[in-house]
């Protein structure tokens, strides 16, 4: 592994880092209110990680950032874009934001180095070869170099989703959304993943990170947020809220996910 | 006596097998071999109907399937989109189409575009014209309910993550989902072809020049002009054959392709 814990800097030399402002969002599917008021702010260049139970509301808010999901209320910034604005160029804003999800998404029908280049020559308009070079580029950042050729169902789990990092990192985005991006990989395949996005953090970029994955967010996120019932329970340094959190729910939730094997009698 | 589950599975099996055979033993005997000998397998005054029905009849039957298969993918593709599109309209229009071409029969559909429409029109369409638009317009009706299945069992995520790219909506369409899509209908879109082809006999219905006759019209002719009764719509029978069972082959290799890898 350490061609990816050793490579170094983007497609372009250096990460132009957006930062993102998200103002008293709400997002509701019928009568059920999924988010209901979050404000968050992510620094240019910084790295937040959002925890907290399933069905808290995180993945909704991620997904509200790219407009995957139309928040109802609220406003997001990113970078010069206003996503709420309801004339956004939507494409145009995605262009600077790359997504990548807890399923991968990889397009199974091209390999892993056309996955990379299509969006560049489609949406970009870059020559074949100037998209190929990029592609080759950012297969061998995440470690992939020598697989390029290969399908998304040749490849584990984890080297497809680290596939779908150097897709997204093709297109040379301002802000990288991961949407529990270990969430569906064996466990053995976990820590490449990880230490291709610890690199990504030490480059510099803006990361937007749902995770479960407690000991990443505790030495890599600058802050980390914690979720439940589709509010902001509680936030701040990492290393502050995840070994010393001062909510109750914020305890109860580590203590659940720290020690997993530990029941809870009096309940 | 008793018998076991297995002693019973295998009486059954041979009593099955004592019916086939004592079906197909009556109706041996039953049939007048004469009469079938001269009037279906007369094999012997065939002789003219070669080798018009290779370089005329195959050749249009194939023309017509295709020049059909051509307009019904186009406008199959474009139903089935209008049918997931989130604007109500369209979804009505590809609806009403669906159902009333899928709903009447192939025939009226000649018929009209043969007769009614030059009629109502007071244009005169040539034939390929009008098999090109009548099997088309049949075919769409079909084809887009096999295509908006395909475009449906594309997961939504392939979707999210070309539009994740940028890539605005009818572009991830193009380039991802339409192409998935196409994969997984191969093999009912193989169906449909086969379908197609035996369609395109209906045009029967409209008067044909010799140099239109596809392959059953051959074999209506040479009926009436041969004399060796059905003998000549066996022989055109035969060769639909020819065209569909190599289809099936290949939907079959397509099918077990598919489930082999989604490539």
């Amino acid at each position: 592994m350490n061609d990816v814990v050793n490579s170094s800097a983007g497609s372009t030399g250096t990460i132009q880092a957006a930062g993102v402002a998200i103002k008293d969002l709400r997002k509701s599917y019928g009568s059920n209110e999924v988010l209901k008021g979050i404000s968050l702010d992510v620094a240019p260049g910084a790295v937040v990680c959002l925890i907290g139970p399933s069905g808290s509301g995180k993945s909704t808010l991620l997904r509200c950032v790219n407009l995957l999901e139309q928040p109802n209320q609220g406003t997001i910034h990113v970078g010069g874009f206003e996503a709420t604005d309801p004339d956004v160029d939507i494409d145009k804003m995605r262009r600077k934001v790359g997504m990548v999800f807890q399923q991968f998404n990889l397009f199974p029908h091209l390999d892993a180095k056309r996955n990379c280049s299509i969006a560049q020559t489609k949406v970009l308009k870059r020559s074949q070869a100037e998209a190929d070079k990029v592609s080759m580029h950012n297969l061998e950042r995440v470690g992939l170099g020598h697989l390029a050729d290969r399908f998304p169902d040749q490849l584990s789990g984890g080297q497809q989703q680290r596939v779908a990092i150097a897709r997204a990192l093709s297109m040379d985005p301002e802000l990288m959304l991961f949407d529990e991006p270990t969430s569906a990989l064996d466990p053995e395949t976990v820590g490449d993943v990880l230490s291709v996005m610890r690199n990504l953090a030490k480059e510099g970029m803006t990361m937007l990170v749902v995770t479960h994955e407690m000991g990443f967010a505790r030495e890599v996120a600058d802050r980390v947020v914690f979720m439940d019932g589709g509010v902001v329970v509680e936030e701040g340094v990492a290393e502050q809220v995840i070994s010393s959190p001062t909510q109750p729910r914020t305890k109860e939730f580590l203590r659940r996910v720290l020690d997993p094997t530990h029941i809870d009698i009096e309940e | 006596m008793a018998m076991t589950a297995r002693q019973r599975a295998r009486v059954s099996l041979y009593v099955q097998a004592g019916i086939f055979v004592v079906a197909i033993a009556a109706l041996i005997l039953a049939t007048d071999w004469e009469t079938i000998g001269n009037s279906v397998f007369n094999f012997g005054k065939i002789g003219p109907m070669f080798p018009g029905i290779f370089v005329t009849g195959l050749v249009n039957t194939l023309i017509y399937t295709f020049l059909g298969f051509i307009v019904g993918l186009s406008g199959g593709l474009l139903l089935a989109l209008m049918k997931l599109s989130s604007f109500p309209l369209y979804r009505w229009i590809a609806s009403g189409y669906i159902e009333f071409f899928r709903g009447i029969p192939a025939l009226l559909v000649f018929i009209a575009f043969g007769y009614g429409v030059p009629l109502a029109f007071g244009v005169s369409w040539n034939i390929t014209v009008i098999v090109m638009v009548s099997l088309g317009m049949v075919a769409s009706a079909y084809i887009a309910e096999t295509l908006r299945a395909g475009l449906q069992a594309v997961p939504k995520g392939q979707l999210e993550a070309a539009r994740s790219l940028g890539m605005p909506q009818w572009r991830a369409m193009i380039t991802i989902v339409i192409p998935q899509a196409f994969k997984i209908v191969l093999p009912p879109l193989t169906n449909e072809v086969i379908l197609l082809t035996k369609d395109s006999s209906l045009i029967y219905v409209l008067g044909l020049t010799a140099s239109q006759y596809e392959l059953t019209k051959f074999g209506r002719d040479g009926i009436s002009s041969l004399g060796a009764g059905l003998t000549p719509l066996l022989v055109a029978g035969a060769f639909y054959l020819v065209i569909t069972i190599p289809l099936s082959f290949l939907a079959r290799k397509f099918e077990s392709r598919t489930a082999r890898n989604n490539r």
